[in-house]
């Protein structure tokens, strides 16, 4: 049982944004996620540290609906909706986004055309009236500023010739365009020198404000990131099961002693 | 309607049709342009309809088309009012929205000057009707073409058997004509099977520069063949783009042929675009006469059901200092079946020479195929040389990135095969061009 499990009492199911319930995820008849049990609150700032090979990038591929993976057993629950069940568009529209590690280069559509049509899915499917090309445009130019974004690049095919950096950029900056209401960094840090994770950081907290309505995950390796994007609660993921939560002491206490510590602490016992 | 003949008569059929051809004539018989027809049909019975042993229609059987006997136009019943009606709505429907050009209109092979649409106070260039021309006794074609080399193909001597009519644009020394040219072929009949043979002449001269769309469209129900050629003559320094669209019924033929003969430091850019038909097969065939010419050949099919579309190239580096460069780029699904044979010939003096050739596919299902082969032979030693060649499907990530992101699977596959398609066509300088294949794509995409 997870220490501080104050924190992972269910807070009220109908003010929950994510509720994750015993989820259980293989890969190739390799069992990866083995229970994971994990709740957000709209306006909450979660990170998920771990060592490699935990299950971190698995975890989030499954929340954003990634095929490949096996559903063994557990239940998601997103904005009330039983979220495994809907289509990653579907995901995407009722307010999930996920900041990709790997961002896919796309050429022959740029980032504006994709990002308009994106945007106006979602906001059909809530019952918005779609932008037109000069109110998106107006959008667009409002959140490059926030992010510090090049307008050079918004005409560019999707990550085309985009540097590492530039890539995490884009995700952010698409982060602020969409709005989504629960956004997941899949290692938003990895490759990205101090000055780089700066702005990245900066877009995060930005898009995020004070808002109570959005909320933040972010899995991440290192400390680093958390200087900056500071968050609620921090929780650490090792084979496949959350094993320990706490505020953000937790990082640094991870920081200092690494993550041997937590595999200690989490030793399987030696099967017979 | 035709009967289906015995399949060892198709060769003697069309001969009969030449002799009925030829017996229509008044007056032509003793003409060098009508010598030229008869040593065209001679080469016709001697080659007959190339059969799949013949190496370059390996890829592409033409007998299950050839199973109907199409009526050559020239004989079809124009008085009956057999043809379908057309006036200018009709023409509308084909044109280019949003541009201007100088439109000339062919109905069934034969020009239509009510529909066409050219400016009588053109300067720097002459668009006229090859019937015309001939009408008026004139032996011209023989003076300005040069004497041909055998002809191999079944099809430009079945072409050349019928000469009759065709667009003849000429384009003076230094003229810069802004309006493009664009000859439509407008092909059908209600009550025929009709075999569409236009013959076209397009002569640019020095340092002129000049753009030409050939549109071909079916205006019936009825399956009908066009058999096509159009001899391109640049003069030196001379520029000329060529946009070949085609978007005919999917039970339709054509076989189009493209012959350009370019003089020094000319520039030849051809679009092939091609979206539908039971059976396309292009010919480009372009020969570097004079140094230091250039050769840009793009082309794009998109091909579904059970459409067959086959693109064959030909460059002939006969002179130094030459470049050509060719990017093609397939998308086929269900069915469908596209060929790319891309021929280069650096011969032994064409030092100096930069030939490049690219052709990709994509698959978006499981029968889809493609057969592609470059072929280059080299004779010179300091040239620079590359091919490629690639088949592949949607890239899952990509998809899944774009649906991560709000939008369904079926318009993300869509932006991903519009995305595939914009390398060539984002290569057309002319905008409302542009847009027009786009849409056009994009319709053909949401059917698929």
């Amino acid at each position: 049982m997870p220490e501080n499990s104050k924190l992972n009492l269910d807070r009220g199911y109908k003010t929950m944004l994510l509720s994750v319930k015993d989820l259980s995820v293989s890969i190739d008849n390799k069992e990866i996620l083995r229970g994971i049990n994990f709740q957000v609150n709209p306006g909450e700032i979660h990170a998920i540290m771990g060592p490699n090979g935990s299950g971190k990038s698995t975890f989030a591929s499954v929340l954003a609906g990634r095929t490949g993976y096996i559903i063994n057993s557990g239940e998601v629950i997103f904005g009330g909706k039983n979220l495994l069940e809907l289509s990653p568009e579907d995901r995407a529209r009722e307010g999930l986004f996920l900041a990709f590690q790997y961002p896919v280069e796309i050429p022959g559509i740029s980032n504006a055309t994709f990002l308009k049509t994106a945007l106006n899915e979602i906001r059909k499917y809530k019952g918005e009236e779609e932008l037109d090309a000069m109110e998106f445009l107006a959008l667009m130019k409002e959140k490059m500023k926030l992010v510090g974004m090049d307008s050079a690049l918004i005409s560019r095919p999707v990550n085309h010739g985009f540097s590492g950096g530039e890539k995490k950029r884009n995700e952010v900056f698409q982060l602020t365009v969409l709005e989504p209401r629960l956004a997941i960094l899949d290692e938003t840090d990895s490759g990205l020198d101090i000055d780089a994770l700066k702005i990245v950081a900066n877009g995060v907290n930005l898009y995020k404000g004070d808002s109570r309505e959005k909320s933040v995950v972010l899995v991440t390796h290192y400390q680093r990131l958390l200087d900056y994007i500071v968050p609620d609660f921090v929780h650490v993921l090792y084979n496949g099961r959350i094993v320990k939560s706490g505020g953000k002491e937790l990082a640094f206490e991870l920081e200092e002693k690494g993550y041997d510590w937590i595999k200690e602490e989490n030793k399987e016992p030696a099967a017979v | 309607m035709s009967e289906v003949p015995d399949k060892t008569n198709i060769t003697d059929y069309y001969y009969s049709g030449f002799k009925l051809f030829e017996d229509s004539l008044n007056g032509q018989l003793k003409t060098k342009v009508h010598q030229l027809r008869n040593e065209a049909i001679k080469d016709f019975s001697r080659l007959g309809f190339p059969a799949v042993s013949n190496e370059e229609w390996k890829y592409t059987n033409i007998k299950p088309i050839l199973k109907v006997n199409f009526k050559p136009a020239q004989l079809a019943d124009k008085t009956t009012g057999m043809f379908p009606a057309i006036n200018s709505n009709t023409v509308k429907l084909f044109l280019i929205p949003e541009l201007k050009v100088n439109l000339i209109v062919f109905v069934n092979g034969v020009y239509n000057s009510e529909l066409s649409n050219i400016p009588s106070e053109l300067t720097g260039i002459k668009i006229e009707s090859l019937a015309d021309i001939l009408k008026g006794g004139s032996d011209f074609i023989t003076e300005k073409i040069i004497p041909e080399s055998k002809i191999n193909d079944g099809f430009a001597a079945l072409n050349k058997a019928f000469t009759s009519d065709g667009a003849i644009v000429t384009v003076a020394d230094n003229a810069v004509i802004d309006e493009p040219v664009h000859l439509m072929f407008l092909s059908g009949s209600d009550s025929e099977n009709l075999l569409v043979q236009p013959h076209n002449y397009i002569f640019a001269g020095r340092n002129s520069r000049v753009k030409i769309i050939e549109s071909f469209h079916s205006i019936s129900e009825n399956a009908n063949l066009i058999n096509s050629l159009s001899e391109i003559f640049i003069e030196e320094n001379a520029r000329i783009t060529h946009y070949k669209i085609q978007n005919d019924s999917a039970d339709s033929g054509q076989v189009n042929r493209t012959q350009v003969y370019q003089q020094r430091s000319s520039v030849f850019t051809s679009f092939a675009i091609t979206f539908d038909g039971a059976l396309v097969r292009n010919d480009i065939y372009t020969v570097f006469q004079g140094e230091g010419g250039e050769s840009h050949l793009y082309g794009l099919y998109l091909a579904n059901g059970k459409s067959h579309i086959d693109n064959h190239t030909m460059i002939d580096h006969a002179a130094a200092r030459c470049q050509s460069n060719e990017f093609y780029k397939g998308i086929l699904d269900d069915h469908a079946r596209g060929v790319f044979n891309g021929k280069v010939m650096v011969r032994r003096d064409a030092q100096k020479t930069l030939a490049y050739q690219s052709n990709k596919n994509l698959l978006l299902s499981k029968f889809a195929r493609v057969d592609t082969k470059p072929q280059l032979e080299i004779f010179a030693d300091d040239v620079k040389c590359s091919h490629g060649a690639t088949v592949g499907q949607l890239n899952d990530e990509s998809v899944f990135y774009l649906r991560s992101r709000g939008i369904g699977a079926d318009m993300a596959r869509s932006i991903l095969i519009n995305a595939f398609a914009s390398d060539i066509i984002d290569q057309i300088d002319i905008e409302p061009l542009r847009e027009y294949l786009n849409n056009k794509i994009l319709d053909k995409l949401n059917k698929v």
